[in-house]
């Protein structure tokens, strides 16, 4: 197939950045959805839940955009990898059914409030374990035949797949802990900061475990990060990593307020970063190149068009959004 | 619902009729995970004898049909509060904020809910349609990434203005971020009905080496395929009345109550004058809509009209009832008035008409189900401009607001526009079978390769989490409808403990601030 190379590596990256912008922007919705049992029912789950009602919207559209554009731009990739984890792709679907409604329905129905606060629980966790073992699962490998998935059911059910799951948990976790930091007061963000560092923890446990993990996975894995050359470019990752988590922890014991949360910003940076490397350039590891997968340029092209002329316009009114309800939400209230 | 497999075409660059996939688990456990096994050879018999594709297409019937209810109501409801909040800015007078505020908490919990069952829509490509995905991807692919773009992002942007921002942004921006969440929910679907509309008329596209349908030259034409404009309009028209039905509902049941109460006045005409104007325009579209599908899509609309004969002498039937058999190829019971058909579809009572019996048995949709879903749907049309002609009636005689049987009427037909748009629905899906890209890719071809009992058990769990979750949705949509407006009436934040002040604003220090907002 006559496809540009440029256009469809430019494709690859628009793509991944969506998925970056929905990682981080949901990322920080789930992880307060997962942390909401730690946090005392009444005031301050208001207040948690307060801080993310006028975006979390915005956040999850970069899901469909993520999801559409694999379609659009990969349509041979969308058509495997969904087949390969239907079950959790159905169970995070689900999952984001009830922890999308309960926004509304816990202020519509006092009376089963707590039922809606576990099914924003529940909801979250679920969708974000989902996300973090289809990503597992990518990464893994995936069997196919001819132009379709060819592996079982259970192909996606495995140790690896639960620890990039757990990972993602514990990552959505500190996000969600990082965000409150910022936009609470008192107790509130008190109890953000000892979660937050406790996430901290926990994510840096998991990733390091998921990047050894990743060596014994492929062949390519272990040549993109332990030979000669590249092991010079690689190993930045992890270094820099290590320098994030060191002012990460800082910045929470001192209270940097802001600096949590960008700083587990460019952690989950660095990470998707780090599979970038790890995958480049396939869709399915040893299987299925991006290019292999590519539309037709005439689709990237008309593509690319209208992601040229919409995302500034995108970005800019997604910032104002969010700076129409900036400040602590304790202190500002929405109306 | 089940197409005839036989005589199936199966093109070339179609891959084979896979082997149904066992799960590996039997010959090679160890490289799974410990326990499971149960879920797959043990599956529950109900599953058994149903097979992949009936079960993939039940559950794109059914969690499509459940999430075009939200958007149905939402693309209608949006304009309307864009309207309500204009008219507050232009006359002042709080009526219509109050209007404004209380349809407002009602789009929160519909948007809400379209959009968690959008999400859904946009993985059962994928997911259920694998084989569509990659053939199709090329073409509607590009038209779905549009509508995420310059759609989806746009409303989602400016929701969370629209519906806690008035105090921080000011009126007028605020007017300007309902109308965004407006046109978004338009340009919506602009881009999906012209993704629906290719499939059912594909134009503009060339066929690739590899099978995949790939764009031709312009994409023009395959934005603008034939039967594109007939459906949009057809159908955005169709969600502003369903939405007025609603709201007329609505109102109509408050002056039941009490037909002094202004608020209920306001909607309740506003929503009458929509029925008496729009219902006629929808009518006479619909009919042009039709036209367009006689052109390209014939066997539809002979199932629509249960036409099994040809009349090559013209004079055909119109079709009131039967009982569609499509075993013996013919309507039973048959009771129809004779000539309109072909006075509606040809504009001639002599012009020859052709029935199903010019189709092949392979190429026929299911009659049954496509004769009386277009029945209900032009039923639901009729009763609309019933409803409307009454109104204006009644508008006339200066008994708008007396004449309780009207009320009543107006009432019970409060879910008329879901029942027509869904009927609607079904009938240009159903009557496009066995035809996924019409006349190009068979609905059976495209499926994805997986067993029955993995489809089986996500419908299952589609069909309880959203019966049980629309349903209480629904539920509370009821409840606040059946609130009475106030003057002053709360934001969406304000209602009951909401928003606002758990999150540590007192409610004397609330008013203050809104009287900030003019209120003239």
């Amino acid at each position: 197939m006559g496809v540009n190379v440029d256009l469809t590596t430019v494709w690859a990256f628009i793509i991944a950045f969506a998925v970056f912008a929905y990682v981080v922007m949901d990322g920080f919705d789930l992880g307060i959805g997962i942390l909401f049992p730690t946090i005392e029912a009444g005031v301050e789950r208001d207040r948690a839940m307060n801080s993310i009602a006028p975006v979390w919207d915005g956040n999850e559209t970069w899901l469909v955009l993520g999801g559409g554009g694999l379609f659009a731009a990969f349509p041979f990739a969308y058509a495997v990898l969904m087949p390969a984890t239907y079950p959790l792709i159905i169970a995070m679907l689900l999952g984001l059914v009830f922890r999308g409604v309960a926004f509304e329905f816990r202020w519509r129905d006092p009376a089963h409030r707590p039922w809606w606060d576990a099914a924003f629980c529940g909801g979250s966790l679920v969708a974000a374990m989902a996300q973090g073992m289809v990503l597992g699962a990518i990464l893994q490998g995936i069997e196919v035949e001819g132009r379709a998935y060819a592996g079982s059911w259970w192909d996606w059910l495995t140790p690896y797949t639960l620890l990039t799951g757990l990972g993602t948990i514990a990552g959505y976790a500190l996000l969600g802990a990082c965000w409150l930091v910022w936009k609470t007061t008192g107790k509130c963000q008190d109890h953000a900061y000892r979660m937050a560092i406790k996430g901290a923890i926990i994510t840096l446990v998991l990733m390091a475990g998921i990047s050894l993990y990743n060596l014994f996975l492929f062949e390519q894995y272990r040549e993109r990060w332990l030979e000669m050359p590249n092991i010079l470019f690689a190993s930045q990752v992890p270094l820099l990593t290590a320098i994030i988590a060191y002012f990460l922890f800082r910045s929470l014991v001192k209270r940097w307020e802001v600096w949590p949360f960008v700083l587990s910003l460019t952690l989950f940076l660095l990470g998707m970063a780090g599979l970038g490397v790890t995958i480049w350039p396939y869709v399915v590891p040893a299987t299925v190149t991006i290019w292999d997968a590519a539309a037709p340029e005439r689709s990237q092209v008309f593509m690319l068009i209208g992601v040229g002329i919409t995302m500034p316009f995108i970005l800019a009114y997604t910032a104002w959004a969010y700076w129409v309800f900036r400040g602590k939400v304790g202190e500002e209230g929405y109306h | 619902m089940r197409p005839r497999m036989a005589g199936a075409i199966r093109c070339g660059w179609l891959p084979e009729p896979r082997l149904p996939l066992r799960p590996r688990g039997r010959e090679t456990g160890a490289t799974l995970f410990p326990f499971p096994e149960t879920f797959g050879y043990e599956a529950p018999a109900m599953f058994e004898a149903a097979d992949a594709l009936l079960l993939a297409r039940i559950q794109f019937a059914f969690t499509v049909s459940f999430h075009f209810i939200f958007p149905a109501f939402s693309i209608g409801l949006a304009s309307y509060l864009a309207v309500l909040e204009g008219l507050w800015l232009w006359t002042g007078k709080e009526r219509y904020l109050d209007l404004f505020r209380y349809w407002l908490k009602i789009f929160a919990i519909a948007f809400a809910m379209g959009v968690v069952s959008g999400i859904v829509m946009s993985y059962q490509f994928g997911t259920n349609w694998s084989v569509f995905s990659d053939i199709a991807g090329p073409v509607i692919g590009p038209l779905m990434a549009y509508e995420v773009l310059t759609a989806f992002f746009l409303e989602a942007g400016f929701l969370g203005v629209m519906l806690f921002g008035m105090n921080k942004v000011g009126p007028r921006l605020h007017f300007a971020a309902t109308c965004m969440v407006a046109i978004g929910t338009f340009i919506s679907a602009f881009w999906i009905l012209s993704v629906n509309s290719w499939m059912h008329t594909p134009t503009g596209h060339i066929m690739g080496e590899n099978g995949q349908f790939l764009p031709g030259e312009s994409w023009v034409d395959i934005i603008f395929n034939p039967s594109f404009p007939y459906r949009l309009v057809h159908t955005v028209i169709a969600a502003y009345l369903t939405t007025a039905f609603v709201v007329g509902a609505v109102g109509a049941w408050h002056l039941l109550r009490d037909r002094t109460n202004k608020h209920a006045r306001t909607m309740f005409s506003m929503a009458m004058w929509m029925a008496a104007i729009v219902a006629p325009v929808q009518i006479f579209v619909g009919d042009l809509h039709g036209l367009n599908t006689m052109e390209h899509q014939p066997a539809k609309v002979m199932a629509m009209e249960g036409h099994y004969e040809s009349h090559p002498q013209g004079n055909a039937p119109l079709y009131l009832f039967g009982i569609p058999n499509d075993e013996e190829q013919r309507l039973d019971y048959a009771v129809g008035i004779p000539g309109l058909s072909s006075l509606i579809l040809n504009h001639s009572l002599t012009a020859p008409l052709d029935g199903l019996d010019s189709v092949p048995d392979n190429e026929q949709p299911p009659v049954g189900i496509v004769f009386w879903s277009f029945r209900i749907m032009v039923a639901m049309g009729l009763a609309m401009l019933g409803i409307g002609l009454w109104s204006l009636l009644a508008r006339v005689r200066g008994k708008l607001y007396d004449w309780s049987w009207l009320h009543r009427a107006a009432l019970i037909m409060g879910p008329a526009g879901f029942v027509a748009v869904i009927a609607g629905w079904v009938t240009t899906e159903v009557g496009r079978q066995p035809y996924v890209v019409y006349g190009l890719l068979r609905t059976a071809d495209a499926v994805s390769p997986l067993d029955a009992p993995a489809v089986g058990a996500s419908l299952l769990s589609f069909i309880l989490v959203y019966t049980a979750v629309f349903g209480v949705g629904i539920w509370y949509i009821l409840r606040l409808m059946h609130r009475l407006p106030q003057p002053h009436e709360p934001t969406v934040a304000e209602h009951e403990a909401g928003p606002i002040r758990t999150a540590g604003i007192t409610p004397g220090a609330q008013h203050a601030r809104r009287s900030t907002v003019r209120r003239d």
